[in-house]
């Protein structure tokens, strides 16, 4: 207040305006993000909420999806959606994990400074251009292996995972690379080894910039539509159980919504039914992303000094 | 009796030599203290002494670190293991994110040394011989980061002495400590040099007057003088050694 004081009462004014557009600038940035997602979140409520008033839950979790003949069952779609996932998750985390460690900790600094904007560049194909690869050229793999057809929901878990590599990578090796040099030189000097310092002390240090890593990761697998939609066959059917559940084909919420949105009559019951997938899917993510947060609070507490 | 002799030792920064050609005797169970101003090298030695120094890369050494009459900078010795028989606390303290009964059984964990039962034994000696036990018998699964800065080096400490070393290093142990904590950690060196050997690394030269048996002057990355720390503050006897510790130079 001293410098304003000696800089004359006009200067004062005028910074005291300009404190208060900057802090409301930014506060109308901020509200109407938040805004957006509330009217994103009533529209999708207002369109969707027919179909759980107007199917019985009963008929909506059972196995056929068939809308011609007013079948509305999601459970195929819920069950593609997931084992899809499932099996990006199942090969992208450890894949995405180790190269992050590789990045991080053993490759030569010219190495990482080389790849590290390589794989950033990769979150930056277009889905639709991965799709078209996978159907290419994944999908006759695949069928050579002894398939009945390549497109399958492993074939979707691959190019999923592909897809949430660059991202779990990328956030991971950071995470890495914040833990300080103070615990590595710790471990070291009481001899540990290079790797039992990575998995004792840094792995568990990084956990929380891991956990913001495979979430974002798997949050990108789960909401991808595009590529899913050519390349896992959009079978309505619920797999059979057992080891080649992931060698069928699958159709999952996503595609589901983008392949019959441009067909169904505005306001009929299935129109409002690809509604309600879409609050389903929104409610999935948003118990992912709140699990996550939870994980990471728990980190967050014991570095506080809570009990462990 | 020496425990460590070091011989013709040079070590590089790249083209840099940080240390010339040094020749210096670490005693057996005595507390030696290396003084001189910042950046002459004598963090650069104590991290020679565990070949900390070898996770910068583009460093080399040079002359021989005879440890028990076998040169640590052989090829066929196992860094791992040397470190283990050499600890080291660091400038800050710097307690592992985890319980303070973790950060203890760290050594022994990764070392396979101890089964369970034996566990709470050493984590306890270990903890008691830092004089940290009773600050922490209780709650022993707090984290490490709710103590005092004083009492996590001493939790540091415990870490160090927990996988049963010969030697310990310290750097500068208690530079970010208030003065009651520092001189807790000097009470404490006292009593760890009847097992152990200790080399310390210290800006002050009180501390190092108080504590050390044995005290080295570095300057430019040269010993210019070594001796009992009672001679060498009392009766110095080179000139540069002198105008140092009179607070002339430096």
């Amino acid at each position: 207040m001293t410098t304003a004081n000696q800089a004359g009462p006009q200067h004062q004014a005028r910074r005291r305006w300009g404190e208060w557009l900057i802090e409301n600038t930014v506060r109308l940035a901020g509200v109407s993000t938040i805004l957006i997602v509330a009217l994103i979140f009533l529209f999708l409520l207002k369109e969707g909420i027919p179909t759980f008033l107007d199917i019985p839950l009963r008929q909506l979790f059972s196995g056929r999806w068939y809308p011609i003949e007013s079948l509305y069952g999601i459970l195929p779609l819920l069950v593609g959606s997931l084992l899809v996932t499932i099996g990006a998750v199942i090969i992208a985390v450890p894949l995405g994990l180790t190269v992050a460690i590789y990045l991080g900790e053993f490759a030569p600094s010219w190495l990482r400074e080389f790849l590290k904007p390589l794989i950033e560049i990769l979150a930056g194909i277009p889905s639709i251009v991965l799709g078209f690869l996978g159907w290419v050229v994944l999908a006759p793999l695949i069928q050579n292996l002894g398939a009945s057809t390549g497109l399958t929901a492993f074939t979707g878990s691959l190019i999923l995972a592909y897809m949430a590599l660059p991202t779990i990578i990328s956030i991971s090796e950071d995470a890495l690379y914040a833990v300080p040099k103070e615990y590595r030189d710790g471990a070291l000097a009481i001899g540990a080894t290079e790797w039992q310092t990575i998995w004792r002390v840094v792995l568990p240090a990084a956990r929380s910039g891991l956990v913001i890593a495979v979430m974002l990761g798997v949050g990108r697998a789960i909401g991808e539509t595009m590529a899913v939609l050519m390349v896992t066959g959009n079978a309505a059917n619920i797999p059979k159980l057992g080891a080649g559940m992931f060698f069928q084909p699958v159709r999952t919420m996503t595609a589901t919504i983008a392949a019959e949105m441009g067909e169904v009559a505005q306001g009929s019951l299935h129109y409002s039914t690809l509604f309600g997938i879409g609050i389903i899917l929104f409610l999935i993510t948003f118990a992912i992303n709140s699990v996550a947060s939870r994980v990471v609070g728990v980190q967050g507490s014991r570095r506080r000094g809570g009990q462990l | 009796m020496n425990k460590i002799e070091v011989r013709n030792f040079s070590f590089f920064y790249g083209d840099f030599r940080a240390l010339k050609n040094l020749n210096l005797p670490i005693r057996k169970n005595k507390i030696t203290a290396l003084i001189g101003p910042s950046g002459c090298g004598k963090s650069t030695f104590l991290r020679s002494l565990n070949r900390m120094n070898d996770t910068i890369s583009g460093t080399r050494a040079e002359g021989e670190m005879l440890m028990d009459g076998k040169n640590i900078y052989d090829p066929d010795v196992d860094v791992v293991e040397l470190r283990q028989r050499v600890g080291m606390v660091f400038q800050r303290p710097n307690p592992f994110p985890q319980s303070i009964f973790d950060n203890v059984a760290f050594g022994p964990r990764v070392l396979s040394t101890a089964s369970n039962g034996d566990l709470d034994q050493i984590v306890q000696e270990s903890l008691e011989r830092a004089a940290l036990w009773n600050d922490v018998k209780h709650r022993l699964t707090d984290s490490a980061f709710a103590l005092n800065p004083g009492q996590q080096q001493r939790l540091c400490i415990a870490r160090a002495i927990a996988v049963k070393p010969e030697v310990i290093l310290m750097d500068e142990p208690a530079s970010a400590l208030d003065p009651v904590a520092t001189l807790k950690i000097e009470e404490l060196m006292r009593v760890l040099a009847v097992d152990y050997t200790i080399v310390v690394v210290t800006h002050n030269m009180q501390q190092a007057a108080r504590v050390s048996h044995f005290t080295g002057f570095f300057w430019l990355g040269e010993l210019v003088e070594f001796g009992v720390t009672s001679d060498l503050f009392s009766n110095p006897q080179k000139e540069l050694t002198e105008s140092y510790i009179t607070g002339r130079r430096g």
